[in-house]
């Protein structure tokens, strides 16, 4: 061997350290571990050992140097063959026969979300992709802002969509989340991007399929150039991203507050878009309602409807995640019964 | 709205089959729901192929076919008809299908020869009464192919979910103009055998009369506009087949041939007509008047109904014989007797039928398009088609020159539409032309003006486009939606920040998750709610007629749902609105809050600990400090505290002086079996814009630290709170955590006593602790013990 400098001695002699740490890992029996020794330690032709032989080569400080690094190497790899040799019969010792590895592990209690706060998060997420941000408002609302505001006529039929439960003779339990696109909208001047969860109320018995409150999220996007372009290509990005690559529909459809309306299916998934009992045979699902805001709608909150557009959307997450879980009654969602929270925990 | 396929063609030609017309409709109208085939009994019939036909051996009028029906091989089939021919087709009913009228077919033996189904006469397929033999199909259809699809048998029904904004679509001839508009074919009248022309109409204003009655409108904002035709010398019977097969399609029953031909008038025209047996009104006299007080009406449905002024009725000379707009009376009601009629087509104010209709609870289809206003200017025109249609079904003869009273009042405005607008709107520029032609293409009468802008008159029926928007929404949905692009374009993001309520419950539900912890989304609804609740005005039950004042009422609920299930371990959470009475008594207050319970075993049993402990009010506390900590941030310092409250064995959350929540037991019904239950509800609302302190690195510490534990005796009335208190100002900087970790009462320890074991853990952050220092520090503590507040040291 070479004579080498204080440097690369340390270099090589540090170097066994990690590697014989690393082929210990691999040992499974004692054979294996007195191999690695004789490798390294042997008294001839040790890896180390060999090392030892330069010492005497370097001079005063350097050679105490010298020394000191190959001891603690020497002592670390002694250390390790002995504690490998320790596990290795801690091993053995766990396989006496006393020991049924057959039984189950020590498990811990686990908490979860709410299936349909998992379905809205989902959405929160994708539409903060996009520039969205998460607007929330008052459960109960004046009937200005549930219905006047969003260009509901009086007294007309389209008020028989929303059976409403009144707490005061012009207060309601608000019956969609759209009353907070018109307190987003008073808030601050357009770029207007928000995703609005929240609870809902409706006057409707609570049976399999209907619920007196349930949770809604609806999204408004208010700008100047927001045209149906726009609201198209962003909630077919959405279905894209949340439903998975899926063909999209949309169709007309009515909500006051918004004009062209639509209605966006995505092709079912149980039959891929050739009609079963799930889709009445259509071939698609519906999954939620959209439109361009009415220009009614933004003057009432005082944005002009001349200079800005805009487009909104709701859907009910309670629906995707019956769907998603193959639950047949939306009762269960409410039951709070935690073999079903249990269940659904991801 | 439920529509007929054959109906439809009454008023245009089309060549789509139901599903392609269900995708038409849907797609540029109104919501296809579902698509019915009324023959659903044919469902099990195919084309099939007699391949060969040879007589049978033991019978001089049977034969012994080989049929082909698309099932891969030959069945056998033993057939009596005379007609059956090798290499023609008939419908071919498998041995296991079910025929028209309930009769199963299974493979049997006819004298000694194997039959596998049965091909089918007309009769047998309930399509006629021809019983001459076997059907013959002319059709290129494929043997296997389903009957249906190869031979036109029987009707479609359509369930169309019509929106509030198009009543024009509540009739076959409205669906039918947009299928036009499709197809480019043209939108004509239905023509029926023996219809000829009835006579017109003679107008008055608010009164006038015809063939002997009277006729007046009292209440003219209720009833705009009133005809009335007196036809005598009607014959009431049976409807013709094509009229009943008509009803039956869109799932009505057939009554008589006048009543049927004002339904057909109503589901084909959406216009409402009543014929009233003029034989049974006193005077004979037509009064559209406000029902008088405590009037009544027994309806056709068989129902007394009182009335109230606020509604309006058609009276005789005496009495309510209608309710204007929504169902007529049983007494003047066209029956096997009755031989004249006075035929009633009306237009009623929508608001007066709406609440009409509401306060009676009932609604008809009368009712359902008068509500939604129906095309006024159509109203006297298709009063004479019908005339016509039930002399032509009935016999008799128009008497007197029929009348309408009132007006159908203005016709729709002209509107402008920019087509620069179109495009602002769409994002995809559509010409003047195109838009000129869309919109031409059901009715709207366009003229191009100046600049690139139409001036456009909606028809007569389309009351309900009324702005340049409305019109934009055509263009749309005519140009058809599918045409625009949905290519992704350059956005500006929105500024506004997440609400604080959102942040806030984001921050609380994912900490009480990591804390085991199962979120919840329960109904907000309880019987009873203090004296601060608020009450539902039109509650849907009086058990759930308040909103709660409490998330943890609601919570206790839902333990004792899971309990009756025998589960006892259980860990809920939510984060929720609370309700109370607002300072005006109108708006309420609401407050986010999150409220959790506890209850059960701490960890799942194992079969090394196979009674894990059961939690306590110390897990309630963590579950508590988790909450505030969460939504407050974790400095502590200005957050809020637990303050014990022993009237309730657990704690107060206090914050900035105010109580925001509890911690500690609470009741619910349990069964025996049931540990106790814990509850925490604390009030969000504060939190709400607090962002948590940024979370800074400390070193860590590289000296040895230096620990000893300190077993005292406490005083009863002496909390841990405050010796911890003595012992922190007591022990400089240098004390690095402090932490109880026994206490003890009992033997060894007097009476009015406890021993609590505290370890305190020293580190100096640059050397090693001197003994002498530690002792140093004992001492001092000690004695501040025993002078602040009587705590000694316990020596065994
Ligand atoms: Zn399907």
């Amino acid at each position: 061997m070479n004579e080498l400098t204080l440097q690369a001695f340390e270099h090589f002699v540090g170097r066994f350290g990690t590697e014989v740490d690393t082929r210990l890992r691999e040992a499974r029996t004692a054979e294996d571990v007195e191999a690695i020794r004789v490798e390294y330690l042997g008294r001839a032709n040790g890896k180390l050992t060999d090392y030892q032989k330069q010492i005497p080569t370097f001079s005063g400080e350097e050679r105490k140097l010298a020394g000191q690094q190959f001891n603690a190497v020497k002592k670390l790899i002694e250390g390790r063959l002995a504690e490998t040799l320790t596990e290795l019969s801690r091993v053995t010792r766990l396989s006496v026969p006393d020991v049924d590895l057959t039984m189950p592990s020590r498990s811990q209690f686990r908490g979860a979300e709410h299936p349909v706060t998992v379905v809205i998060e989902e959405i929160v997420e994708i539409f903060r992709e996009i520039g969205f941000t998460v607007a929330t408002g008052p459960e109960a609302e004046t009937e200005w802002y549930n219905f006047t505001a969003l260009n509901f006529p009086p007294d007309h039929p389209a008020m028989d969509m929303h059976d409403t439960m009144y707490l005061a003779e012009d207060v309601v339990l608000r019956t969609h989340t759209s009353p907070v696109q018109i307190r987003s909208l008073q808030a601050g001047p357009p770029p207007i991007r928000v995703v609005i969860p929240g609870n809902v109320y409706r006057l409707d018995p609570f049976d399999a399929s209907h619920a007196p409150m349930f949770a809604q999220i609806e999204g408004l996007a208010v700008d100047e150039g927001i045209s149906f372009v726009d609201l198209k290509a962003t909630l077919t990005h959405f279905a894209t991203r949340f439903f998975g690559a899926t063909r999209t529909r949309f169709r007309p459809s009515y909500f006051p507050f918004t004009e062209p309306s639509a209605e966006m299916d995505v092709e079912c998934r149980l039959c891929k878009g050739s009609g079963c009992p799930a889709c009445k045979g259509t071939g698609w699902m519906e999954i939620l309602g959209s439109g361009m805001v009415h220009p009614n709608v933004l003057d009432a909150a005082g944005v002009d409807s001349e200079k800005y557009t805009g487009w909104a959307f709701g859907m009910g997450p309670a629906r995707i995640a019956l769907q998603r879980y193959g639950i047949p009654d939306i009762r269960v969602l409410y039951d709070s019964e935690m073999r079903f929270l249990g269940q659904v925990a991801r | 709205m439920n529509a007929s396929y054959e109906w439809l063609r009454e008023f245009t030609d089309f060549d789509l089959t139901p599903e392609q017309l269900r995708d038409v409709i849907t797609s540029r109208a109104a919501t296809v729901e579902e698509v019915i085939s009324l023959r659903a009994d044919l469902r099990d019939v195919v084309v099939g192929l007699v391949v060969e036909a040879r007589p049978h051996p033991n019978s001089d009028h049977l034969w012994v076919t080989k049929v082909d029906a698309g099932m891969g091989e030959l069945l056998d089939v033993v057939c009596g008809a005379p007609n059956v021919q090798a290499g023609s087709k008939y419908p071919f009913a498998p041995s296991g299908s079910t025929l028209p009228g309930g009769l199963k077919l299974e493979r049997r033996k006819i004298r000694g020869e194997t039959s596998n189904g049965m091909l089918c006469s007309a009769r047998e397929l309930a399509l006629g009464t021809e019983h001459d033999g076997i059907l013959t199909l002319h059709t290129d259809a494929a043997p296997g192919t389903p009957f249906l699809d190869a031979f036109p048998a029987g009707d479609t029904r359509f369930v169309v979910d019509v929106l509030p904004n198009r009543p024009d679509l509540l009739s076959h001839e409205g669906l039918a103009r947009e299928i036009s508009a499709y197809t480019g074919n043209d939108l004509h009248m239905p023509e029926h055998p023996g219809m000829s022309a009835a006579p017109a109409f003679e107008h008055g204003t608010s009164d006038g009369s015809t063939g002997g009655v009277r006729v007046s409108i009292d209440e003219p904002s209720a009833c705009p506009l009133y005809t009335a035709t007196v036809i005598r010398g009607v014959r009431i019977e049976q409807s013709p087949e094509w009229l009943a097969n008509r009803l039956i399609s869109i799932g009505l029953r057939p009554i008589n041939n006048v009543v049927d031909a004002t339904n057909y008038m109503l589901h084909g025209f959406g216009q409402p007509m009543h014929a009233f047996d003029l034989d049974r009104l006193r005077g004979p006299e037509i009064h559209v008047r406000n029902a008088r007080p405590g009037e009544r009406i027994t309806t056709l449905d068989g129902v007394e109904r009182k009335l109230d002024p606020t509604m309006t009725v058609i009276a005789d000379a005496d009495r309510a014989q209608a309710i204007a707009g929504v169902i007529g009376g049983s007494e003047s009601a066209v029956s096997d007797a009755t031989s004249n009629i006075l035929l009633e087509v009306a237009v009623f104010d929508p608001r007066s039928v709406r609440s009409t209709r509401r306060a009676l609870g009932t609604s008809t289809d009368a009712s359902y398009r008068f509500e939604r206003a129906l095309d006024a200017h159509a109203s006297a025109e298709l009063a004479r088609y019908a005339a016509a249609l039930i002399i032509s079904l009935a016999g008799g003869r128009v008497d007197g020159a029929p009348i309408a009273v009132g007006s159908p009042g203005p016709s729709p405005h002209q509107l402008s539409l920019r087509v620069s607008r179109v495009a602002k709107i769409l994002g995809e520029h559509v010409s003047a032309p195109e838009c000129m032609r869309l919109l031409g293409s059901v009715g709207f009468g366009v003229n191009s003006g100046e600049n690139e802008m139409l001036r456009v008159t909606p028809p007569r029926w389309r009351s309900d486009v009324a702005l340049e928007v409305d019109l934009i929404e055509e263009v749309a949905r005519l140009r058809g939606y599918d045409s625009f692009s949905d290519q992704l374009r350059p956005f500006r993001v929105g500024s506004a920040p997440d609400s604080p309520a959102y942040v806030v419950t984001r921050r609380v539900t994912r900490a009480l998750v990591e804390a085991g912890m199962m979120e919840v989304r329960p109904i907000p609804f309880v019987a009873d709610a203090g004296e601060h609740g608020v009450r539902v005005l039109n509650p849907l039950a009086e058990s759930e007629a308040l909103l709660r004042t409490s998330a943890l009422q609601t919570l206790a609920r839902r333990v004792e749902h899971n309990f009756a299930h025998m589960t006892r371990n259980v860990r809920l959470f939510e984060v929720g609105v609370v309700f109370s009475r607002g300072p005006d008594d109108r708006i309420p207050v609401e407050r986010t809050v999150t409220a959790a319970v506890i209850s059960g075993d701490r960890s799942p049993a194992h079969f090394t600990d196979p009674r894990p402990a059961q939690m306590d009010i110390w897990d309630a506390k963590w579950i508590a400090e988790t909450i505030v900590r969460s939504a407050f941030g974790q400095s502590g310092q200005s957050g809020p505290e637990l303050q014990p409250n022993a009237a309730r064995d657990g704690w107060d959350v206090v914050h900035d002086g105010s109580t925001i929540g509890t911690v500690g037991p609470i009741p619910v019904d349990a069964p025996v079996w049931a540990p106790p239950v814990f509850g925490i509800e604390i009030d969000l609302t504060a939190a709400f814009g607090i962002v948590p302190e940024p979370v800074v690195y400390r070193p860590l510490p590289v000296t040895p630290a230096a620990e000893f534990d300190l077993a005292l005796l406490v005083p009863a009335d002496v909390v841990a709170a405050d010796v911890a208190r003595v012992i922190r100002t007591n022990s400089g900087e240098m004390l690095e955590s402090l932490v109880p970790f026994d206490e003890f009462r009992g033997a060894g320890v007097g009476d009015g006593y406890r021993s609590i074991a505290w370890r305190l853990t020293f580190r100096h952050p640059e050397r090693t602790l001197r003994d002498k220092e530690i002792e140093g520090r004992r001492a001092r503590i000690l004695r501040a013990l025993n002078e602040e507040l009587g705590v000694r040291p316990r020596t065994t």
